[in-house]
Protein backbone atom coordinates (compact mmCIF):
# COMPACT_ATOMS: atom_id res chain seq x y z
CA UNK A 1 0.00 0.00 0.00
CA UNK A 2 1.61 3.13 -1.16
CA UNK A 3 1.48 6.31 1.33
CA UNK A 4 -0.55 8.48 -0.60
CA UNK A 5 -3.26 5.56 -0.52
CA UNK A 6 -2.47 5.73 3.25
CA UNK A 7 -3.14 9.50 3.77
CA UNK A 8 -5.65 9.26 1.64
CA UNK A 9 -8.01 6.64 3.91
CA UNK A 10 -7.09 8.25 7.20
CA UNK A 11 -7.98 11.82 5.65
CA UNK A 12 -11.55 10.14 4.46
CA UNK A 13 -11.85 8.75 7.53
CA UNK A 14 -11.23 11.80 9.37
CA UNK A 15 -13.14 13.57 7.41
CA UNK A 16 -16.39 11.38 7.40
CA UNK A 17 -16.41 11.01 10.97
CA UNK A 18 -16.90 14.47 11.87
CA UNK A 19 -18.07 17.63 10.69
CA UNK A 20 -15.01 20.00 9.72
CA UNK A 21 -16.70 22.43 11.29
CA UNK A 22 -16.75 20.57 15.26
CA UNK A 23 -13.87 21.79 16.19
CA UNK A 24 -14.41 25.88 15.93
CA UNK A 25 -18.01 25.38 17.48
CA UNK A 26 -16.63 26.80 21.46
CA UNK A 27 -14.62 29.28 19.52
CA UNK A 28 -17.70 30.53 17.63
CA UNK A 29 -20.14 30.13 20.85
CA UNK A 30 -18.15 31.16 23.60
CA UNK A 31 -17.77 34.96 23.07
CA UNK A 32 -21.32 34.92 22.73
CA UNK A 33 -22.26 33.51 26.19
CA UNK A 34 -22.37 36.57 28.27
CA UNK A 35 -24.96 38.25 25.84
CA UNK A 36 -27.10 35.15 25.51
CA UNK A 37 -26.94 34.79 29.54
CA UNK A 38 -28.23 38.37 29.67
CA UNK A 39 -30.68 37.77 26.91
CA UNK A 40 -31.79 34.60 28.54
CA UNK A 41 -31.82 36.53 32.16
CA UNK A 42 -34.76 39.19 30.39
CA UNK A 43 -36.38 36.19 28.98
CA UNK A 44 -36.81 34.54 32.06
CA UNK A 45 -36.84 36.93 34.39
CA UNK A 46 -34.40 34.57 36.52
CA UNK A 47 -31.49 33.68 37.26
CA UNK A 48 -31.66 30.18 37.80
CA UNK A 49 -33.78 29.78 34.51
CA UNK A 50 -31.47 31.74 32.69
CA UNK A 51 -28.98 29.54 33.24
CA UNK A 52 -30.41 26.45 32.57
CA UNK A 53 -31.91 28.30 29.35
CA UNK A 54 -28.13 29.08 28.39
CA UNK A 55 -26.86 25.51 29.43
CA UNK A 56 -29.57 23.68 27.16
CA UNK A 57 -29.14 26.49 24.07
CA UNK A 58 -25.24 25.27 23.86
CA UNK A 59 -25.79 21.35 24.60
CA UNK A 60 -28.63 21.90 21.43
CA UNK A 61 -26.04 24.24 19.31
CA UNK A 62 -23.15 21.74 19.50
CA UNK A 63 -25.38 18.70 18.89
CA UNK A 64 -26.98 20.74 15.47
CA UNK A 65 -23.73 22.13 14.53
CA UNK A 66 -22.78 19.77 11.64
CA UNK A 67 -26.07 21.55 10.19
CA UNK A 68 -24.72 24.83 10.48
CA UNK A 69 -23.49 26.44 7.56
CA UNK A 70 -20.10 28.66 7.67
CA UNK A 71 -20.45 31.96 6.54
CA UNK A 72 -24.20 32.30 7.40
CA UNK A 73 -25.12 34.52 10.93
CA UNK A 74 -23.86 32.25 13.84
CA UNK A 75 -24.90 34.75 16.01
CA UNK A 76 -28.25 34.82 14.99
CA UNK A 77 -28.41 31.41 15.01
CA UNK A 78 -27.28 30.90 18.07
CA UNK A 79 -30.18 33.49 19.24
CA UNK A 80 -32.46 31.52 17.32
CA UNK A 81 -31.93 28.22 19.25
CA UNK A 82 -32.04 30.22 22.79
CA UNK A 83 -35.47 31.72 22.14
CA UNK A 84 -37.14 28.49 20.28
CA UNK A 85 -36.06 26.74 23.76
CA UNK A 86 -37.34 29.30 25.81
CA UNK A 87 -40.13 29.58 23.90
CA UNK A 88 -40.84 26.23 24.46
CA UNK A 89 -40.04 26.24 28.30
CA UNK A 90 -42.59 25.92 30.83
CA UNK A 91 -41.46 29.49 31.75
CA UNK A 92 -41.86 30.92 28.19
CA UNK A 93 -45.49 29.42 27.24
CA UNK A 94 -46.14 30.71 30.62
CA UNK A 95 -45.11 34.29 29.38
CA UNK A 96 -46.34 34.14 25.78
CA UNK A 97 -49.82 32.55 26.38
CA UNK A 98 -51.31 35.69 28.03
CA UNK A 99 -49.30 37.92 25.03
CA UNK A 100 -52.69 39.08 22.41
CA UNK A 101 -51.38 38.65 19.12
CA UNK A 102 -51.63 42.18 17.86
CA UNK A 103 -52.05 43.35 14.21
CA UNK A 104 -48.24 44.11 13.53
CA UNK A 105 -48.19 44.15 9.99
CA UNK A 106 -51.64 45.83 9.39
CA UNK A 107 -51.22 48.61 11.25
CA UNK A 108 -49.30 51.83 9.60
CA UNK A 109 -46.06 52.84 12.15
CA UNK A 110 -47.14 55.56 14.10
CA UNK A 111 -44.51 58.38 15.51
CA UNK A 112 -43.97 59.17 19.36
CA UNK A 113 -45.56 61.73 20.72
CA UNK A 114 -44.05 64.69 21.47
CA UNK A 115 -44.30 64.83 25.24
CA UNK A 116 -42.48 61.51 25.80
CA UNK A 117 -40.57 60.77 29.47
CA UNK A 118 -36.99 60.12 27.78
CA UNK A 119 -35.41 63.12 29.08
CA UNK A 120 -36.58 61.88 32.41
CA UNK A 121 -34.59 58.81 31.43
CA UNK A 122 -31.22 60.99 31.32
CA UNK A 123 -31.29 60.95 34.81
CA UNK A 124 -29.29 57.58 36.20
CA UNK A 125 -31.35 57.24 39.22
CA UNK A 126 -34.05 55.96 36.95
CA UNK A 127 -32.66 53.54 35.77
CA UNK A 128 -34.76 51.05 38.02
CA UNK A 129 -37.52 52.54 36.43
CA UNK A 130 -36.63 51.84 32.97
CA UNK A 131 -35.66 48.57 33.71
CA UNK A 132 -38.93 47.49 35.32
CA UNK A 133 -41.22 48.70 31.98
CA UNK A 134 -38.55 46.53 30.13
CA UNK A 135 -39.86 43.71 32.59
CA UNK A 136 -42.86 44.21 32.09
CA UNK A 137 -42.76 44.47 28.59
CA UNK A 138 -44.56 41.20 26.70
CA UNK A 139 -42.39 39.06 25.76
CA UNK A 140 -42.39 39.52 21.88
CA UNK A 141 -41.93 43.07 22.64
CA UNK A 142 -39.04 42.78 25.18
CA UNK A 143 -36.87 40.07 23.07
CA UNK A 144 -36.87 42.73 19.98
CA UNK A 145 -36.06 45.50 21.58
CA UNK A 146 -33.13 43.86 23.44
CA UNK A 147 -31.89 42.79 20.04
CA UNK A 148 -32.11 45.86 18.45
CA UNK A 149 -30.96 47.98 21.71
CA UNK A 150 -28.75 45.97 23.33
CA UNK A 151 -27.72 43.76 21.29
CA UNK A 152 -27.35 45.81 18.49
CA UNK A 153 -28.91 43.51 15.55
CA UNK A 154 -29.71 44.88 12.10
CA UNK A 155 -33.26 44.49 11.04
CA UNK A 156 -32.28 41.60 8.70
CA UNK A 157 -30.55 39.83 11.91
CA UNK A 158 -33.79 39.96 13.94
CA UNK A 159 -35.19 38.96 10.87
CA UNK A 160 -32.88 35.46 11.08
CA UNK A 161 -33.14 35.79 14.51
CA UNK A 162 -37.05 35.60 15.42
CA UNK A 163 -37.94 34.25 11.77
CA UNK A 164 -40.04 36.69 10.77
CA UNK A 165 -40.00 39.30 7.70
CA UNK A 166 -38.11 42.73 7.90
CA UNK A 167 -41.33 44.82 7.73
CA UNK A 168 -42.57 42.74 10.81
CA UNK A 169 -39.18 43.43 12.26
CA UNK A 170 -39.66 46.95 11.92
CA UNK A 171 -43.79 47.59 13.13
CA UNK A 172 -43.14 45.29 15.64
CA UNK A 173 -40.10 47.43 17.23
CA UNK A 174 -41.86 50.56 16.89
CA UNK A 175 -44.67 48.88 19.26
CA UNK A 176 -42.40 47.54 20.91
CA UNK A 177 -40.61 51.01 21.85
CA UNK A 178 -44.02 52.70 21.72
CA UNK A 179 -45.38 50.22 24.57
CA UNK A 180 -41.96 50.85 26.64
CA UNK A 181 -42.48 54.67 26.59
CA UNK A 182 -46.55 53.59 27.60
CA UNK A 183 -44.63 51.62 30.33
CA UNK A 184 -42.45 53.88 31.69
CA UNK A 185 -45.05 56.78 31.79
CA UNK A 186 -47.10 54.59 33.86
CA UNK A 187 -43.99 53.94 36.49
CA UNK A 188 -43.36 57.52 36.66
CA UNK A 189 -46.77 58.45 37.56
CA UNK A 190 -46.67 55.83 40.11
CA UNK A 191 -43.14 57.08 41.50
CA UNK B 1 -40.54 67.03 2.28
CA UNK B 2 -42.81 67.31 4.86
CA UNK B 3 -42.78 66.04 8.54
CA UNK B 4 -45.62 63.13 7.80
CA UNK B 5 -43.14 61.63 5.22
CA UNK B 6 -40.36 61.37 7.88
CA UNK B 7 -42.48 60.35 10.96
CA UNK B 8 -42.32 56.99 9.62
CA UNK B 9 -38.52 56.87 8.94
CA UNK B 10 -37.69 57.80 12.57
CA UNK B 11 -37.34 54.72 13.81
CA UNK B 12 -34.98 53.72 10.60
CA UNK B 13 -32.64 56.69 10.84
CA UNK B 14 -31.71 56.13 14.72
CA UNK B 15 -31.37 52.52 13.97
CA UNK B 16 -28.86 53.03 10.89
CA UNK B 17 -31.33 51.19 8.80
CA UNK B 18 -32.28 54.21 6.34
CA UNK B 19 -30.89 54.32 2.72
CA UNK B 20 -27.77 56.46 2.43
CA UNK B 21 -29.68 59.02 0.11
CA UNK B 22 -32.56 59.29 2.21
CA UNK B 23 -30.62 59.80 5.21
CA UNK B 24 -28.71 62.18 3.57
CA UNK B 25 -32.11 63.86 2.86
CA UNK B 26 -33.50 63.55 6.47
CA UNK B 27 -30.49 65.31 7.48
CA UNK B 28 -30.91 68.03 5.71
CA UNK B 29 -34.78 68.56 7.01
CA UNK B 30 -33.74 68.18 10.21
CA UNK B 31 -31.54 71.21 10.22
CA UNK B 32 -34.59 73.37 9.44
CA UNK B 33 -36.59 70.95 11.02
CA UNK B 34 -37.32 71.82 15.27
CA UNK B 35 -39.88 69.10 15.52
CA UNK B 36 -38.25 66.13 14.27
CA UNK B 37 -35.01 66.93 15.60
CA UNK B 38 -36.73 66.64 19.11
CA UNK B 39 -38.18 63.27 17.94
CA UNK B 40 -34.95 62.15 16.99
CA UNK B 41 -32.97 63.71 19.95
CA UNK B 42 -35.96 61.50 22.03
CA UNK B 43 -35.34 58.61 20.42
CA UNK B 44 -31.82 58.65 20.70
CA UNK B 45 -32.33 59.25 24.49
CA UNK B 46 -34.28 56.69 24.88
CA UNK B 47 -31.96 53.91 22.63
CA UNK B 48 -29.22 54.70 24.78
CA UNK B 49 -30.86 54.18 28.37
CA UNK B 50 -32.17 50.84 26.99
CA UNK B 51 -28.78 50.15 25.80
CA UNK B 52 -27.22 50.73 29.46
CA UNK B 53 -30.38 49.57 31.78
CA UNK B 54 -30.67 45.99 29.23
CA UNK B 55 -27.08 45.19 29.79
CA UNK B 56 -27.66 44.01 33.18
CA UNK B 57 -27.34 40.40 33.83
CA UNK B 58 -23.93 38.82 33.70
CA UNK B 59 -23.17 35.26 34.10
CA UNK B 60 -20.87 33.61 37.10
CA UNK B 61 -17.55 32.85 35.98
CA UNK B 62 -18.46 29.47 37.65
CA UNK B 63 -21.76 29.30 35.36
CA UNK B 64 -19.38 29.82 32.23
CA UNK B 65 -17.17 27.14 33.47
CA UNK B 66 -19.77 24.72 33.79
CA UNK B 67 -20.93 25.17 30.17
CA UNK B 68 -17.48 25.70 29.14
CA UNK B 69 -16.31 22.12 30.49
CA UNK B 70 -19.38 20.49 28.73
CA UNK B 71 -18.75 21.25 25.37
CA UNK B 72 -14.68 20.57 25.62
CA UNK B 73 -16.50 17.04 27.39
CA UNK B 74 -18.58 16.43 24.16
CA UNK B 75 -16.32 18.00 21.72
CA UNK B 76 -13.31 16.08 22.49
CA UNK B 77 -14.92 12.93 22.77
CA UNK B 78 -15.43 12.82 18.81
CA UNK B 79 -11.76 13.96 18.25
CA UNK B 80 -11.03 10.78 20.62
CA UNK B 81 -13.48 8.84 18.18
CA UNK B 82 -11.73 10.08 15.35
CA UNK B 83 -8.22 9.27 16.28
CA UNK B 84 -9.15 5.88 17.60
CA UNK B 85 -10.78 5.52 13.96
CA UNK B 86 -7.90 7.10 12.48
CA UNK B 87 -5.38 5.07 14.59
CA UNK B 88 -7.16 1.82 13.86
CA UNK B 89 -6.88 2.78 10.15
CA UNK B 90 -3.33 3.18 10.36
CA UNK B 91 -2.20 0.45 12.38
CA UNK B 92 -4.47 -1.76 10.08
CA UNK B 93 -2.82 -0.26 7.05
CA UNK B 94 1.25 -0.56 8.72
CA UNK B 95 0.09 -4.45 9.68
CA UNK B 96 -0.79 -5.01 6.03
CA UNK B 97 1.88 -3.14 4.49
CA UNK B 98 4.19 -5.33 6.66
CA UNK B 99 2.54 -8.74 5.83
CA UNK B 100 2.24 -7.76 2.20
CA UNK B 101 6.05 -6.85 2.14
CA UNK B 102 6.67 -9.91 4.63
CA UNK B 103 4.30 -12.14 2.09
CA UNK B 104 6.13 -10.76 -0.52
CA UNK B 105 9.56 -11.13 0.49
CA UNK B 106 8.65 -14.59 1.50
CA UNK B 107 7.51 -15.45 -2.12
CA UNK B 108 10.75 -13.51 -3.73
CA UNK B 109 13.29 -15.52 -1.46
CA UNK B 110 10.84 -18.64 -2.39
CA UNK B 111 11.30 -18.25 -6.22
CA UNK B 112 14.92 -17.50 -5.39
CA UNK B 113 15.65 -21.08 -4.41
CA UNK B 114 13.95 -22.80 -6.74
CA UNK B 115 15.89 -20.40 -9.37
CA UNK B 116 18.79 -21.31 -7.70
CA UNK B 117 18.22 -24.82 -7.59
CA UNK B 118 16.77 -24.86 -11.58
CA UNK B 119 19.99 -23.19 -12.48
CA UNK B 120 21.97 -25.42 -10.74
CA UNK B 121 20.73 -28.22 -12.58
CA UNK B 122 20.68 -25.95 -16.35
CA UNK B 123 24.39 -25.62 -15.75
CA UNK B 124 24.79 -29.38 -14.47
CA UNK B 125 23.26 -30.59 -17.87
CA UNK B 126 25.18 -27.88 -19.89
CA UNK B 127 28.87 -28.89 -18.36
CA UNK B 128 30.57 -31.25 -20.53
CA UNK B 129 31.23 -32.81 -17.23
CA UNK B 130 28.04 -32.30 -15.03
CA UNK B 131 29.56 -35.29 -12.24
CA UNK B 132 32.43 -35.84 -10.68
CA UNK B 133 31.39 -39.12 -9.47
CA UNK B 134 30.54 -40.77 -12.74
CA UNK B 135 28.63 -44.24 -11.54
CA UNK B 136 25.09 -45.88 -11.45
CA UNK B 137 26.49 -47.63 -8.37
CA UNK B 138 24.52 -45.73 -4.75
CA UNK B 139 27.56 -47.62 -3.27
CA UNK B 140 30.36 -45.86 -5.21
CA UNK B 141 28.14 -42.41 -4.96
CA UNK B 142 27.46 -42.31 -1.63
CA UNK B 143 30.99 -42.45 -0.36
CA UNK B 144 32.39 -40.42 -2.52
CA UNK B 145 30.80 -37.70 -0.57
CA UNK B 146 32.10 -38.46 2.72
CA UNK B 147 34.54 -35.47 3.80
CA UNK B 148 32.96 -33.65 1.05
CA UNK B 149 30.00 -32.56 2.53
CA UNK B 150 28.79 -32.28 6.36
CA UNK B 151 26.52 -34.30 6.33
CA UNK B 152 25.45 -38.16 4.71
CA UNK B 153 22.16 -39.44 3.21
CA UNK B 154 21.01 -43.19 2.02
CA UNK B 155 20.65 -43.75 -2.12
CA UNK B 156 17.79 -45.78 -3.00
CA UNK B 157 17.91 -49.13 -5.04
CA UNK B 158 16.66 -48.25 -7.94
CA UNK B 159 17.24 -51.55 -9.86
CA UNK B 160 13.24 -52.72 -9.94
CA UNK B 161 12.62 -48.59 -11.35
CA UNK B 162 12.83 -46.76 -14.53
CA UNK B 163 15.45 -44.34 -12.92
CA UNK B 164 19.22 -44.64 -13.15
CA UNK B 165 21.77 -42.86 -11.20
CA UNK B 166 24.08 -41.54 -13.27
CA UNK B 167 26.37 -39.76 -11.17
CA UNK B 168 26.78 -36.87 -8.34
CA UNK B 169 28.87 -33.67 -7.61
CA UNK B 170 29.60 -31.60 -4.50
CA UNK B 171 27.33 -28.00 -5.31
CA UNK B 172 26.44 -24.94 -3.05
CA UNK B 173 23.44 -22.97 -2.47
CA UNK B 174 24.01 -20.11 -0.66
CA UNK B 175 27.20 -20.86 0.16
CA UNK B 176 25.78 -23.88 1.69
CA UNK B 177 27.58 -26.98 0.41
CA UNK B 178 25.67 -30.10 -0.81
CA UNK B 179 24.94 -33.30 -2.74
CA UNK B 180 23.94 -33.41 -6.34
CA UNK B 181 22.64 -36.36 -7.90
CA UNK B 182 21.80 -36.75 -11.49
CA UNK B 183 19.48 -39.18 -11.98
CA UNK B 184 18.10 -40.46 -15.51
CA UNK B 185 14.61 -41.43 -16.47
CA UNK B 186 14.13 -42.49 -20.23
CA UNK B 187 15.73 -39.77 -21.92
CA UNK B 188 15.32 -37.02 -19.00
CA UNK B 189 17.48 -36.21 -16.57
CA UNK B 190 16.77 -35.39 -13.00
CA UNK B 191 18.89 -33.68 -10.46
CA UNK B 192 18.29 -34.30 -6.68
CA UNK B 193 19.72 -31.42 -4.26
CA UNK B 194 20.72 -33.45 -0.54
CA UNK B 195 21.14 -30.06 1.85
CA UNK B 196 22.12 -29.94 5.39
CA UNK B 197 18.56 -28.05 6.44
CA UNK B 198 20.43 -26.03 9.30
CA UNK B 199 22.46 -24.63 7.07
CA UNK B 200 19.37 -23.08 4.85
CA UNK B 201 17.26 -22.20 7.49
CA UNK B 202 16.63 -18.38 7.50
CA UNK B 203 18.35 -17.99 4.02
CA UNK B 204 15.35 -19.26 2.19
CA UNK B 205 11.52 -20.05 3.60
CA UNK B 206 10.46 -23.82 2.39
CA UNK B 207 8.04 -25.71 2.44
CA UNK B 208 7.17 -28.70 0.96
CA UNK B 209 5.67 -29.95 -2.20
CA UNK B 210 5.71 -29.68 -5.61
CA UNK B 211 5.71 -27.12 -8.17
CA UNK B 212 6.75 -25.96 -11.43
CA UNK B 213 10.13 -23.81 -12.38
CA UNK B 214 11.30 -22.30 -15.54
CA UNK B 215 9.04 -25.08 -16.54
CA UNK B 216 10.77 -27.81 -14.72
CA UNK B 217 8.73 -29.95 -12.21
CA UNK B 218 10.21 -30.08 -8.87
CA UNK B 219 9.63 -31.39 -5.73
CA UNK B 220 11.13 -30.46 -1.99
CA UNK B 221 11.03 -32.04 1.25
CA UNK B 222 12.59 -32.03 4.48
CA UNK B 223 13.69 -35.36 5.92
CA UNK B 224 15.79 -36.05 9.13
CA UNK B 225 17.45 -33.17 9.24
CA UNK B 226 18.11 -32.87 5.51
CA UNK B 227 16.46 -30.09 2.39
CA UNK B 228 15.57 -32.50 -1.08
CA UNK B 229 15.09 -30.83 -4.13
CA UNK B 230 14.28 -33.15 -7.07
CA UNK B 231 14.30 -31.30 -10.47
CA UNK B 232 13.97 -31.94 -14.42
CA UNK B 233 12.12 -31.93 -17.44
CA UNK B 234 10.86 -35.46 -16.64
CA UNK B 235 6.91 -35.50 -16.19
CA UNK B 236 5.59 -34.73 -12.66
CA UNK B 237 4.34 -37.99 -11.83
CA UNK B 238 8.33 -39.31 -12.84
CA UNK B 239 9.45 -36.48 -10.52
CA UNK B 240 6.81 -37.82 -7.63
CA UNK B 241 8.26 -41.67 -8.05
CA UNK B 242 11.98 -40.52 -7.75
CA UNK B 243 10.90 -38.27 -4.51
CA UNK B 244 8.99 -41.45 -3.57
CA UNK B 245 12.49 -43.63 -3.90
CA UNK B 246 14.48 -41.28 -2.29
CA UNK B 247 12.07 -40.48 0.84
CA UNK B 248 11.69 -44.54 1.54
CA UNK B 249 15.76 -44.71 1.18
CA UNK B 250 15.55 -41.94 3.44
CA UNK B 251 13.50 -43.04 6.32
Amino acid sequence: MGIRNLVRQLHSVWMSNASPQSDSFEALAMPLFDQLYNFAHWLTKNGVDAEDLVQETYVKALKGFSSFQLGTNFRAWMYRILRNTFLTSRTGLKQTATVPIDPEDSEPIVPVDRDTPESILIDRSNQRLLEHAIEELPVHYREILLLSEVEEMSYQEISETLCIPIGTVMSRLSRARRALRSGLGVQLQKG
Amino acid sequence: MACEFWNARLDPYVDGELPVDESRDFETHLRTCLTCSGAILSRLQMKRAIQVAGKRYTPSADFRRRVQREIQAKQPQRHRHRWTLAALVLATSIVAAVTSAYVERTHRRSDSVYSEIADLHVSTLASSSPVDVVSSDRHTVKPWFQGRIPFTFNLPELESSEFSLVGGRVTYLDQAPGAQLLFQIRKHRISVFVFSEDSLRGKFPLRSGTGRTLSFNSETWSQGGLRYFVIGDASAGDILSLSGLLKSAGA
